[in-house]
């Protein structure tokens, strides 16, 4: 049985990864992208690695991919490159280079001696891979990679959102941020505070809209 | 299954990631094809990790999750940027990142 599933996500996984480097669309891209996430948590239940099978699941085919089809429909197609590759002898090139990794790694890995590679692994207690012993292990052996983890997460976070953002970033900087003192949050705020719409600038017309039609409107 | 399939799989999708990065000329779909090199490392270490018996592997699969969500989020936020300036969303026109 095992084997049948094997075979099912290591196709899936291939066709997956197959689909992300050839079909045209990038929306289509980032969809082979989930089939091949998806296939690869399989394997990694077969490989009795539960929490990581679901934290691939949930976080990566969930959010990292919702984050990947916003930018898509955001930058949009009309500007993309066709998705040809440079030429027929850069493609050449390209497949020549991963046909020489893969042979490469064959030897590397499979040729490595190591004897318990042709076995099924070792022989594990029950709850090998269960969120218990990853969080046990993570919180004494491997406390500081986690610390250091959370750290990066934060920094990356950071540094999208100076990246990202609506103006500045990657420009200049020539601009006169408003600033925020104490007093503002006790005064009312106006109307669609904290809206896309503020975001846009396109809040005052809306709250002087929005008080025009409250004084029309009978009491 | 031995645990030599997992490792042939893997070494074929990181191949194939590989192969991706050279050939396509969208930084989106670049970023696509490094997701697929990490996840194919991630697959042999999930399989050297029940070679072993050992659960430290499967730790090293998650920070390089971790790794990824971080790169994705700096990667996108740099093509946003790149889109807002009207910049050519191009490897191929990207010579320089100096702002």
């Amino acid at each position: 049985m095992s084997y049948i599933i094997f075979f099912i996500a290591a196709l899936g996984t291939l066709a997956g990864a197959i689909g992300v480097i050839t079909l045209k669309d990038p929306f289509y891209s980032v969809l082979a992208l989930v089939a091949h996430l998806i296939s690869l948590a399989v394997l990694f239940m077969l490989l009795q690695a539960e929490f990581v099978a679901a934290a691939q699941v949930v976080v990566y085919a969930g959010a990292v991919m919702v984050l990947y089809v916003f930018v898509v429909s955001y930058v949009g197609g009309q500007n993309l490159p066709s998705g040809q590759g440079p030429g027929r002898g850069g493609m050449l090139g390209a497949f020549a280079c991963g046909g020489a990794l893969v042979i490469e790694l064959f030897i590397a890995v499979l040729g490595s001696g190591l004897k318990a590679i042709g076995t099924d692994g070792a022989h594990v207690v029950a709850g090998f891979g269960n969120p218990e012993r990853i969080g046990t292990l993570f919180l004494t052996k491997f406390l500081a990679p986690f610390e250091i983890a959370s750290y990066l997460l934060l920094l990356a976070a950071v540094g999208a959102v100076t990246l990202a953002r609506r103006r500045g970033g990657l420009d200049d900087g020539e601009e006169d941020w408003p600033t925020i003192s104490a007093i503002d949050f006790l005064r009312p705020r106006p109307y669609y505070t904290g809206t896309m719409a503020e975001g846009f600038g396109h809040a005052d017309e809306l709250s002087a809209a929005h008080a025009a039609e409250r004084q029309e409107r009978p009491t | 299954m031995t645990i030599a399939w997992y490792l042939a799989v893997s070494a074929l999708v990181f191949a194939i990631g590989a192969a991706g990065v050279l050939i396509r000329r969208n930084p989106l779909v670049v970023l696509l094809c490094l997701e697929l090199m990490l996840n194919a490392a991630n697959l042999a270490l999930i399989g050297f990790s029940k070679m072993w018996g050992n659960n430290d592997g499967q730790i090293f699969a998650l920070i390089v999750m971790v790794v990824a969500a971080c790169e994705v989020t700096v990667g996108l936020g740099v093509i946003v940027a790149m889109h807002r300036r009207r910049l050519p969303i191009d490897v191929d026109a990207m010579r320089e990142l100096q702002g």
